[in-house]
């Protein structure tokens, strides 16, 4: 919440292709410390090939991604979260065969020693974490791991935590509880970009957006904007006039 | 009983030796989904490199600092080989398809073998006696010192493994890079170290195993690692590919099986009893007795 004019985290003229076939067409965005910024868009539009090139699993063809005056283009994946960009990917990918305590330990892996105040937080915003810290990850409810995956991001106190999808797959009333936590982690002062499908929700969620077509931004502004927008109501939140 | 007593120390000697060769298989497999066949040379490789050391660096001596020096030695030069060929054979092929990287596996393996006939020769060399023929009879029950040497080292260094991988840092990186490469990468674990880091965990228990080899069949060859490669990986496709204590339990159970064959019916069908009961097993359970997450990567 508190947001300031400082850009933390910026990308320009982001292009990335699988092969020869473009999946981000060149994109600019910004993010300020402190905000909560949403990407929207429709399946395919290249929302996770955005977030997988912001750390570093896909490699940009061309343009700049940067962090803290930092460029992420030219490092390797496994550097990007020592600089404080946590990622918690679609899908959840949480480490099925391990204990959801030893999934959060891996989260730690940067460090030195586990921050155990950031142990006890995790396990304060999702206590059914701290019930099921000896139970096989893979064996978790949808909701429960996706609260495992996002958990499992922030043991690297991130400064900047990238969400994708995290309501994909989950029945509403979990959905409801994770968004809230997710406001609860942007109030600690976790910057978040938020990757979702659900615009509505994302966008009471985030200050502002950005919706993504086929690999190029239609439209951006604050988030009252694009809920105001007709396009956005048309396109995104099954609203015609 | 004598029978099978002493076949149980047989069995458990040549267990040992397969367990060790096939955690190679296993761990490699367990992170790239990649049989590395150029693993059974490299064990054949470090019975040569071992007797080199033995008559080129240690003079012979065959006291227990020159033995363990032997191992030593030999383990940290098939770790280099082994970090190299990863290197050159595999990472290039990382993305690419996986019959690209059979098919460099194969060649790896094709030109270690040669390498070996290349520098000691294409005739049977005789490893040298490291351990004393020292022998107990227990009753009709024969154990020689070796068999003891053998085991014990094989299970201190299994026990070792196991604990690396469980109460580490660098073992959960393994495991979660056994898992999820990706997802690995994005806890800050640069996989490339985990992989390299597994190339010399596996060949340097496989130099052990191909050293006791030679210390208990005294005769080494440069194309044997095809021999106890294949016993070895089949140990670790009976205790389900890619897991860890599956190798170590797969190796015992077959190197036991084999002994008893041998022991019971006769050595000559030892080899066909060994590849139905690897059917048999596969049939049964298809991800060997204790894999479970073959099947789960897509
Ligand atoms: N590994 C891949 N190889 C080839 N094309 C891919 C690959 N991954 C994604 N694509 C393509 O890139 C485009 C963008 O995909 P991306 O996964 O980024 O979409 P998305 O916005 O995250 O969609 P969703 O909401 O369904 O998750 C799609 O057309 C997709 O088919
Ligand atoms: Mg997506």
């Amino acid at each position: 919440m508190t947001m300031t004019n400082d850009i933390l985290f910026e990308i320009n003229n982001l292009e990335v292709s699988y092969g020869s076939i473009a999946a981000i067409k060149g994109i600019s965005l910004e993010v300020r410390k402190g905000e909560i910024v949403a990407i929207l868009g429709a399946n395919g539009a290249g929302k996770t090939t955005t977030m997988r090139a912001i750390s570093q699993l896909l490699k940009a063809k061309s343009g700049s991604i940067r962090f803290k005056d930092r460029e992420l283009t030219s490092m390797p994946a496994h550097k990007v979260v020592r600089l404080g960009i946590s990622h918690s990917p679609e899908g959840r990918r949480v480490f099925g065969v391990l204990t959801v305590e030893e999934n959060l330990m891996l989260g730690a892996f940067t460090r030195s020693r586990v921050n155990q105040k950031t142990l006890r937080w995790i396990y304060e915003l999702f206590p059914r974490l701290e019930e099921r810290k000896k139970q096989l990850a893979g064996t978790l409810s949808g909701g429960e791991q996706q609260m495992l995956a996002i958990g499992r991001a922030l043991m690297s106190n991130p400064e900047m935590l990238l969400l994708d999808e995290p309501s994909l797959g989950i029945a509403p009333i979990l959905v409801k509880a994770i968004f809230k936590q997710i406001r609860e982690i942007a109030n600690s002062g976790v910057t978040i970009l938020l990757v979702e499908q659900n615009a509505k929700a994302a966008l009471k969620l985030a200050d502002r957006g950005y919706v993504l077509d086929v690999g190029t931004i239609a439209i951006s502004g604050t988030a009252s904007e694009l809920l105001a927008s007709s396009k956005v109501q048309e396109a995104y939140l099954g609203k015609k006039h | 009983m004598d029978i099978f007593l002493q076949q149980l120390a047989n069995g458990l000697t040549i267990g040992s030796m397969f367990a060790l060769v096939a955690l190679g298989y296993t761990m490699v497999y367990g992170v790239m989904r990649l049989i590395n066949f150029a693993h059974g040379d490299m064990v054949a490789a470090a019975a040569f490199v071992g007797l080199t050391v033995y008559t080129q660096i240690m003079g012979e001596a065959t006291s227990l600092g020159a033995v363990i020096m032997i191992f030593l030695l030999t383990a940290i030069v098939m770790a280099c080989i082994g970090v190299v060929l990863e290197r050159l054979a595999y990472r290039p092929l990382r993305t690419a398809p996986r019959l690209s990287a059979v098919v460099s596996a194969l060649g790896a393996s094709l030109m270690i073998q040669n390498g070996i006939m290349l520098v000691w020769g294409p005739q049977m060399r005789i490893f040298p006696e490291l351990v004393p023929q020292v022998y107990w009879n227990l009753g009709n029950v024969v154990i020689s010192l070796i068999q003891v040497v053998i085991l014990l080292l094989s299970l201190v260094l299994m026990v070792a493994l196991y604990l690396f991988i469980e109460k580490t840092r660098m073992g959960a990186a393994i495991r979660a890079s056994s898992i999820d490469q990706d997802a690995a990468r994005l806890m800050g674990i640069n996989v490339n170290r985990v992989i390299a880091l597994i190339f010399i965990i596996g060949s340097s228990l496989g130099a052990v195993g191909g050293l006791f080899i030679g210390l208990y069949y005294r005769g080494i060859t440069f194309n044997m690692g095809w021999q106890y490669g294949l016993y070895a990986f089949v140990a670790a496709i009976i205790g389900g590919i890619g897991n860890i204590p599956g190798a170590m339990l797969g190796g015992m159970l077959l190197g036991l099986f084999n002994a008893f064959i041998a022991g019971y019916i006769s050595s000559t069908w030892a080899d066909a009893f060994t590849f139905i009961l690897l059917i048999a097993i596969l049939v049964i359970r298809p991800t060997g007795i204790l894999g479970e997450r073959v099947a789960e990567k897509v």
